[in-house]
């Protein structure tokens, strides 16, 4: 096995295990927010935009998993050809 | 147009051009085009300011204007307008700039600038020396220093930390979110270049919007820990 293979094996590990997490915890989050949306609908729009930094918050765990394979993709594994 | 994305490294740039020692790269050619537009946009609608029965671009104008001011509002819970110039920037130049994606599906060459860390880096930077500016300007140097210390001294390192890291995660976010968009759409057209890809157009002009939303929305909340120290004993969280 070379180091390229293993940086291509490790790089979608990384994208399939670091998406794991976000996942759950955006649908968690995104439940709570529609059952508080629809007990108190005067507050949808704060609740709104606390959703959405909340999501962006919690998302951008998925996206360091995404530049870490890509930087293993493209940096890290041709480094070793 | 089929070698697209998956191929090519999408964390290089095709450089153009140079400029004595200075490459140009296609980044910054299309960042320049976004600029344009947008400064051309602002000119005009400023040209053909009125008081009275405002044209159709004005309206527009002060509708987003006026609604970006209330989103502040609601997330500092002071007067927006200090803030405003900064955020609208901010917000419009990263929208028009995600929006080149749209672009970017039918001339490959045209990249959205927000897919390339040197931008969203340069964004970051800006929020990041904004909250030391908004915080000395509106409660003082002293106040300001303050903020590190709170609750407890013992919190020092990890406000700095905590600065350093979510300027990090401000320019990571929004390159990671666009650059993912072109990717996706770049292996698609490879192997279903008709009509599939056409959905996904849509979802990155959605994306687009949100990032821009989020971006300014963060730089908001970022600004607004700096100068809401001093009133926090009087509102205590209301507007919240």
């Amino acid at each position: 096995m070379t180091t390229e293979m293993l940086a291509v094996i490790v790089a979608g590990g990384t994208i399939a295990i670091g998406s794991i997490g976000p996942a759950l915890g955006e649908a968690r989050t995104a439940a709570a927010a529609l059952e508080a949306m629809a007990r108190q609908p005067d507050l949808a729009g704060t609740i709104t935009r606390t959703l959405f930094v909340s999501l962006a918050m919690i998302e951008s765990t998925a996206i360091y998993c995404l530049l870490v394979s890509m930087l293993l993709l493209f940096k890290v594994g041709p480094l070793f050809s | 147009m089929a070698n697209s994305g998956v191929m090519t490294s999408p964390l290089e740039n095709v450089e153009l051009f140079r400029v004595g020692p200075v490459p140009v790269t296609q980044i910054i050619v299309v960042t320049w085009g976004v600029m344009a537009v947008v400064v051309v946009f602002a000119a005009l609608v400023r040209l053909k300011l009125r008081k009275k029965s405002p044209g159709r671009a004005q309206q527009v104008v002060e509708a987003m204007l006026n609604w970006l001011g209330e989103e502040i509002r609601g997330i500092i819970g002071r007067d927006p307008w200090p803030f405003v110039p900064l955020v609208a920037s901010l917000f419009i130049f990263i929208l028009a700039s995600n929006l080149v994606a749209f672009i970017s599906s039918f001339f490959e060459v045209v990249k959205p600038p927000t897919a390339d860390i040197s931008t969203t880096a340069a964004l970051a930077s800006v929020v990041f020396l904004a909250v030391p500016f908004y915080g000395i300007a509106m409660t003082g140097t002293l106040n300001y220093l303050k903020t590190y210390v709170r609750p407890v001294w013992i919190i020092l390192p990890f406000n700095i930390i905590s600065d350093l890291s979510r300027t990090l995660a401000l320019a990571v976010r929004l390159f990671g979110n666009i650059l993912s968009g072109e990717i996706l759409f770049g292996v698609l057209l490879s192997l279903v270049p008709f009509f599939l890809p056409l959905p996904l157009m849509f979802l990155a002009l959605i994306t687009g919007t949100i990032q821009a939303y989020i971006f300014a929305v963060l730089a908001t909340v970022y600004i607004g820990g700096a100068v809401r120290v001093v009133e926090k004993h009087e509102t205590e969280e209301k507007t919240k």
